[in-house]
């Protein structure tokens, strides 16, 4: 593995019952927000999903730091219609601590999950992740339905990210990635 | 049948062990429901209640069908790729074909047919007052290993793969207390009053309060009111039990059609616990 990478991607090439993506290579160090861009359908939540082990690698390799902690932001996470589960509850989940919340997040914390929008609660999940105790972050499309305080919040959250914590950046807005992320790879090219 | 008949020590132990199977069979049903599974309790059921009829030419205990048919149900469910509620609802038409397929053509069978849809918890006896208050116990136990996992799996789907934590114990156990709720409710209490216990409780019960805690509070109380309701009417009246507890839940959905009606008027009126959630900022005023 190369330095103090957290995650490397070998010449992976990704998919379900047939190849997807790839092959792509890249490696993520700490500190680093690093961008994966391309058109829609180019496979970027496929390549994802074959590092957390939801979708199937037919050749390559994908190493991780030893002990390395992760945690995955869906595309369009869904909103169960009837749950009464606070905001709380859900931010909680993955060791995110409530009392250092990000004040954009706060007032849904006590929110049953049935009153919150869409956005409000992409919101929640992405806050959830990246206030987690996980070394790297995948985000896919984390700016999808949220709104400008929102959006300014994941900004300063990403842009005071701690030196040994990583993000794995999946977005189709080129302006978004192109402020937050040190390096940028193309999928699908 | 007359009152006197409630405090007749023959009714103690079907009481005591219909009660000790509603309180699991809430818990089960909310975590069913949190994970959107709810169907998957009626297919159990019917599969279970044909499993413990087709015992009965092969000589074994009605329990041990039913185990063995809910266990394979189980194993081929876990072992495809996606389960949907189209499984559950094959599920279902399996089982329910199947009960009465067999039952026409074993001596007694429409009998024991009836009474597995129906219910026989009058007949419990000592064996299945321990095995529901086990069950109790086991779900009051595992509750707070069990609940984080499945609520997270819930909402983080790939957390434990990611992270190489094995998904497979807490599935297993999950999977063994539905098993086990489901053949035990359906044995002593029939297979469509066992669903009706799993699903409306936490139907009615999640609307009637808000977080999780509280949720599962709430189903446990319309559970076991509409539990105790039925078992002293079904005496007092002479009437079946089962249909009368099935009965008994249809009619708690009352609750939450007047709480759905009550928050709908309170957000209307801006008064209302929806606003009490939103920071003072996001409070509507009134002009």
């Amino acid at each position: 593995m190369s330095g103090d990478a957290l995650l490397t991607v070998d010449q992976v090439v990704a998919g379900y019952t047939t190849p997807v993506v790839g092959p792509v290579s890249f490696s993520v160090q700490s500190g680093q927000v690093l961008g994966l861009g391309g058109h829609n359908g180019a496979g970027k939540s496929t390549l994802l999903r074959a590092i957390t082990g939801m979708s199937r690698v037919f050749s390559g390799t994908i190493r991780r730091a030893t002990g390395l902690k992760l945690c995955h932001q869906w595309q369009r996470p869904e909103l169960p219609p009837e749950l009464a589960l606070l905001g709380r509850e859900i931010y909680t989940l993955l060791g995110a601590d409530p009392d250092r919340a990000p004040a954009v997040i706060r007032p849904l914390l006590g929110r049953p999950l049935y009153r919150f929008s869409g956005g409000q609660f992409q919101m929640l999940q992405t806050l959830a992740c990246l206030c987690s105790p996980a070394q790297l972050v995948l985000m896919d499309e984390p700016t999808n339905n949220l709104d400008g305080r929102a959006l300014e919040a994941l900004s300063g959250i990403l842009h005071d990210l701690a030196p040994e914590r990583a993000v794995l950046l999946v977005s189709h807005e080129k302006a978004f990635l192109e402020r937050h992320c040190s390096r940028m790879i193309e999928v699908g090219q | 049948m007359n009152d006197w008949l409630l405090f007749d020590a023959m009714f103690r132990i079907p009481f005591l062990t219909g009660l000790c199977l509603t309180a699991a069979l809430c818990l089960v049903g909310a975590l069913l429901r949190m994970r959107d599974e709810w169907l998957a309790a009626l297919g159990l059921s019917q599969v279970a209640a044909a499993g413990a009829i087709a015992a009965a030419p092969l000589g074994l205990p009605g329990l041990v069908g039913a185990f063995g048919a809910a266990g394979l149900a189980v194993i081929l469910r876990s072992s495809l790729p996606r389960v949907g509620n189209s499984h559950h609802a094959l599920m279902i038409l399996i089982g329910w074909s199947a009960t009465l397929l067999i039952g026409a053509h074993i001596d007694h069978g429409q009998r024991i047919g009836d009474s597995l849809l129906r219910g026989q918890l009058y007949f419990a006896h000592a064996g299945h007052l321990a095995g529901a208050a086990g069950l109790l116990l086991t779900m009051i136990l595992m509750l707070p290993w069990l609940s984080p996992r499945l609520l997270t799996a819930r909402f983080f789907p790939d957390y434990h793969k990611a992270n190489r934590i094995r998904v497979w114990p807490y599935q297993a156990v999950f999977a063994l207390l539905v098993m086990t709720a489901t053949v035990l409710g359906t044995i002593s209490i029939g297979a469509f009053p066992a669903f009706a216990m799993l699903f409306v409780p936490s139907w009615v019960g999640f609307v009637l309060v808000d977080g999780w805690r509280q949720s599962l509070l709430a189903t446990l109380a319309v559970g076991i009111l509409a539990y105790v309701a039925a078992f002293v009417a079904a005496m007092l009246l002479d009437l079946p039990f089962g249909p009368v507890l099935t009965g008994a839940l249809v009619l708690s959905a009352a609750l939450r059609f007047v709480t759905a009606i009550r928050r709908r008027n309170a957000e209307i009126s801006g008064d209302s616990l929806h606003t009490n959630y939103l920071a003072p900022a996001e409070r509507p005023t009134r002009s």
